[in-house]
């Protein structure tokens, strides 16, 4: 790592511990925006880097949120009658099952997810390009169907979980570092994975399968674990989400397919598809653009959103990364060679 | 001698067009084996059934002795048999080294190794594949801009990258530059000396296939016609009338 | 569990109850095949997965709704919103959908999945998030001493996606736009050398689509009830029944939507109606899954 790169990554540290200080009036938006982050970096592992474009990685998102719920809640009481009762302040947590029931709770969403990645991945992985997406898209509409019609788990109402034991803005704090945590731990896996073999042959699979399999290369494999990879780390978000929310409900927060589940496609478009930064660039774009509007666009506010995707899609595919490379290829040490080079080492 | 393909008795057709039909052929171990015919004879369709691409009618492939017919593609390439495409394919976006590097041996691999990064030796590798096929000094353009002869002798040296026993090229020498085929020549030769690589080659030059092969196949309407040296094959009369259409 | 089996022991005992899903269930399905018809074509002639599909019926049935809020006879509704559809499908082909045309096909799914966001919120804001339905005021046949009920209007609504399903097959067997359109989805690049305007084919073809979406949704909208947020129920439908009949198959796309239409009433029936949804969607994974055991047995991908 050179210098220049030393500074840049000290600056974003210090400014994601000072930020939730310095800005205290906008705890949740900035807890929300390393969400979006984790989402957007864990989309691309798959769509930008793999060429297999999800539009059901919500799925996992939503199934992280109910699995930490579910073992939190499960470690102590019976699930049953939690639900049934609907939460309500009838039942209570000490501190040890409240943060020890987390802790499990947010691990074994993530790795939950990512077994459901592999079942579900070894079931569609079969599916190419459009195919792929509405499957996957279908999948994460029937989980939050299902999961609504499942009364064990609150049916459409949804969890209640308790509330964090310490003072208000300490816990807005408390999840915004364990949103900071996810984030900058996805980011630095996606930056050592995208560096090894590994990542050289999924590249391989997005730009050409049938000659990735034709040279022997573990295609199947090789997409699983990425796919399984990316599970975790939605997973784990959408558990630290479950009790940040307090209470969830299926269709419009945990499965939330036409909003962060295409949210997070959206911020990889605008950032940039397949680079390693534009996950990160598209998301707090998408995450500004979405505050103004919900802000200053009432009522109108979802067809700015809309309008955004579709401009972005339409006329602006190649994102912020894509247009930075375009531009300055020398940033990315990419050697342009107007004539031929002889000799050149 | 050993057999390192061993094809017997392959159909294969596709709605009611017979592409093979009842093709039996072998390639020896260590040498470089032809397989010639017109236009529509079924040659392609025999590469692809080989490499595991389309399930065949019936018969049975055999490769290193052990029947493949019902592997997939991937399995096949794992055990050491690779193919070439006819027309060529390489990955545009990146550059020749990236490309080679791609092509590393991902069956020698454990997934422990696949999560390492690349090294030295890799990178000393492909350069020196690349200086094999002549692209050395090309080798940080993106692939995609390179002429089409270039990107086959890029895809050449992939296949090498990846150690195979027995390598499968479908016209290896279709759109390359006339005075470069010498050279092309003298290199599918060493790779087969020196790297000990089995070659299994399509070509319609015949004067490159003549050069190249020791033992040549004659494919016509999907039905194996003729096996011999060049020579024979070249004083065949029934492969005379096959290329000038007297059927 | 108890009640599912119940459910399925009603079918059993009563076997009339069956009749009576299945022509509910075949009345609807002739709507979910007119639409997936205009998806087929527009699929298979500029390769745009349209997932606005949905949102162009439910637009088309919010127009009829409209008219009759006006005073007009709602069966003006049905080629009213033929027509207003047709506009709004030419103008979003003029501003969306010819940009993403040569793009990867990810891009125009994506950007219709926008669109639909787009035109779902817009009519919740333009007619709010109520249900709504057009009540023609027509009386109901009943068979069977009540125990199959068919109303007059459903009748109506299935003859008139008879009608205009008929309409469509004659236009593009025998005029010469309908023989461009055809040639163009075989071969657009053969096509355009050969002299025909393929940038005109495929805006009529939206345009078409779009308007055939809307006639449905003026369908639906006096037999069934439509709401703002509907329209990607429609659109999964739509992508079921195309995946499963594949392009360029009329009496296939016919055959599924009618089977759909069952399917999803007896889902509906056995499951409780609050799985319909599940059910459609459960139907869309299975018809791929299906597809994709088909391909692999012979070494081929879904794409």
């Amino acid at each position: 790592m050179n210098r220049n790169k030393t500074i840049l990554y000290s600056l974003i540290l210090a400014f994601t511990i000072v930020a939730p200080f310095a800005f205290p009036n906008f705890g949740t938006q900035l807890a929300t925006l390393w969400l979006m982050i984790i989402v957007a970096i864990t989309w691309d592992m798959t769509g930008g880097q793999m060429g297999y474009n999800s539009l059901g990685n919500i799925f996992f998102y939503g199934t992280g949120m109910y699995v930490a719920a579910l073992i939190t809640i499960g470690l102590t009481y019976d699930v049953g009658d939690y639900t049934s009762a609907a939460g309500g302040g009838i039942y209570e947590f000490t501190d040890l099952e409240y943060f020890g029931g987390m802790a499990l709770g947010i691990l074994g969403a993530g790795l939950f997810c990512s077994a459901c990645a592999i079942v579900i991945g070894w079931l569609t992985f079969g599916l190419r390009g459009p195919y792929f997406a509405i499957g996957t898209l279908g999948v994460a509409i029937a989980a939050g169907e299902l999961v609504s019609n499942w009364e064990w788990v609150g049916g459409g109402q949804g969890i209640a979980l308790p509330v964090y034991p310490g003072d208000f803005d300490t816990g807005k704090t408390y999840f915004y570092f364990l949103f900071a945590a996810v984030g900058i731990g996805a980011f630095l896996f996606a930056r050592w994975l995208y560096g090894t073999r590994f990542g050289s042959a999924i590249n391989a699979i997005r730009d050409d399968e049938e000659k990735a399999d034709a040279m022997g290369i573990h295609t199947l494999r090789y997409k699983l674990y990425t796919w399984a990879m990316a599970a975790f780390f939605v997973g784990m978000a959408g558990g630290i989400s479950a009790f940040q929310l307090i209470h969830f409900e299926p269709l419009e927060t945990a499965y939330q397919t036409i909003n962060l589940g295409i949210f997070m496609v959206v911020c990889v478009l605008l950032g940039g598809k397949g680079t390693l930064w534009g996950p990160v660039v598209g998301a707090i774009l998408f995450h500004l653009f979405k505050e103004v509007t919900w802000n200053y666009l009432l009522g109108w506010q979802w067809v700015a959103l809309g309008a955004l995707i579709v401009v972005t899609v339409v006329y602006f595919q190649d994102g912020v990364m894509g247009w930075l490379v375009h531009k300055k290829p020398e940033w990315f040490g990419i050697r342009v060679e107007k004539k031929v080079a002889s000799g050149s080492k | 001698m050993t057999t390192t393909i061993d094809v017997s008795g392959v159909s294969k057709s596709f709605g009611g067009v017979v592409a093979n039909r009842e093709v039996s052929l072998s390639v020896n171990t260590g040498t470089i084996t032809g397989l010639i015919g017109p236009n529509g004879s079924g040659k392609t369709t025999l590469f692809n059934s080989i490499v595991g691409y389309h399930p065949i009618d019936s018969g049975s492939i055999k490769f290193e002795s052990s029947e493949i017919s019902e592997l997939s593609v991937q399995q096949i390439a794992r055990r050491g048999l690779l193919r070439t495409f006819q027309q060529t394919r390489i990955y545009g976006a990146m550059n020749g080294v990236e490309n080679m590097l791609i092509s590393l041996p991902h069956r020698k691999m454990s997934i422990w190794d696949a999560l390492k990064t690349f090294t030295r030796e890799d990178y000393e590798r492909a350069d020196h594949l690349l200086e094999f096929v002549g692209l050395y000094e090309k080798r940080m353009l993106k692939s995609g801009d390179l002429s089409f002869g270039q990107q086959k002798l890029l895809e050449f040296a992939m296949a090498l990258m990846n150690e195979p026993t027995c390598l499968l090229l479908d016209e290896p020498t279709a759109g390359i530059n006339p005075t470069l085929i010498n050279g092309l020549i003298d290199r599918l030769k060493r790779a087969n000396s020196e790297f000990g690589i089995t070659l299994f080659v399509i070509e319609h030059n015949m004067r490159v296939i003549m050069n190249l092969a020791e033992n040549i196949y004659c494919l016509a309407h999907g039905e194996l016609l003729a096996q011999g040296t060049p020579d024979e094959i070249q004083n065949d009369q029934r492969v005379i009338d096959a290329y000038l259409g007297a059927h | 569990m108890d009640q599912i089996l119940g459910n399925i022991g009603l079918l059993i005992d009563y076997p009339v109850v069956n009749l009576k899903i299945v022509l509910d269930g075949v009345m609807i399905g002739a709507l979910f095949a007119l639409a997936a018809y205009g998806l087929a074509l527009v699929w298979g002639v500029m390769n745009v997965k349209n997932l606005a599909q949905g949102d162009f019926v439910i637009a088309g049935g919010y127009v009829s709704w409209w008219l009759v809020e006006h005073g007009f006879p709602a069966l003006l509704g049905v080629p009213v919103a033929f027509i207003v559809m047709w506009g709004i499908g030419w103008v979003i082909y003029k501003l969306v959908i010819s940009r993403v045309i040569e793009r990867d096909l990810f891009t125009s799914l994506l950007a219709t999945f926008g669109l639909a966001i787009m035109m779902a919120q817009i009519m919740n804001l333009m007619f709010g998030s109520d249900t709504q339905s057009v009540d023609l005021g027509y009386p109901t046949l009943h068979f069977f001493d009540g125990f199959i009920d068919v109303p007059i209007a459903k009748l109506i609504g299935v003859l008139m996606a008879s009608a205009l399903a008929a309409g469509v097959i004659v236009f593009m067997k025998s005029s010469r736009m309908g023989q461009a359109i055809r040639a163009t989805a075989q071969d657009a690049r053969a096509a355009r050398v050969l002299g025909i305007d393929t940038e005109k084919v495929y805006a009529f073809t939206f345009s078409l689509n779009s308007a055939i979406c809307g006639a449905a949704g003026a369908i639906i909208v006096m037999v069934w009830i439509i709401q703002p947020f509907y329209g990607i129920s429609y659109s999964i439908r739509a992508f079921v029944i195309v995946t499963a009949a594949g392009l360029g198959n009329l009496p296939g796309v016919i055959a599924a939507g009618l089977g759909i239409g069952a399917l999803e009433q007896y889902g509906a029936h056995i499951f409780g109606i609050g799985y319909q949804q599940a059910v459609a969607v459960m139907l869309l994974l299975l018809v791929l899954l299906y597809r994709l055991i088909q391909q692999r047995r012979n070494r081929q991908v879904l794409k």
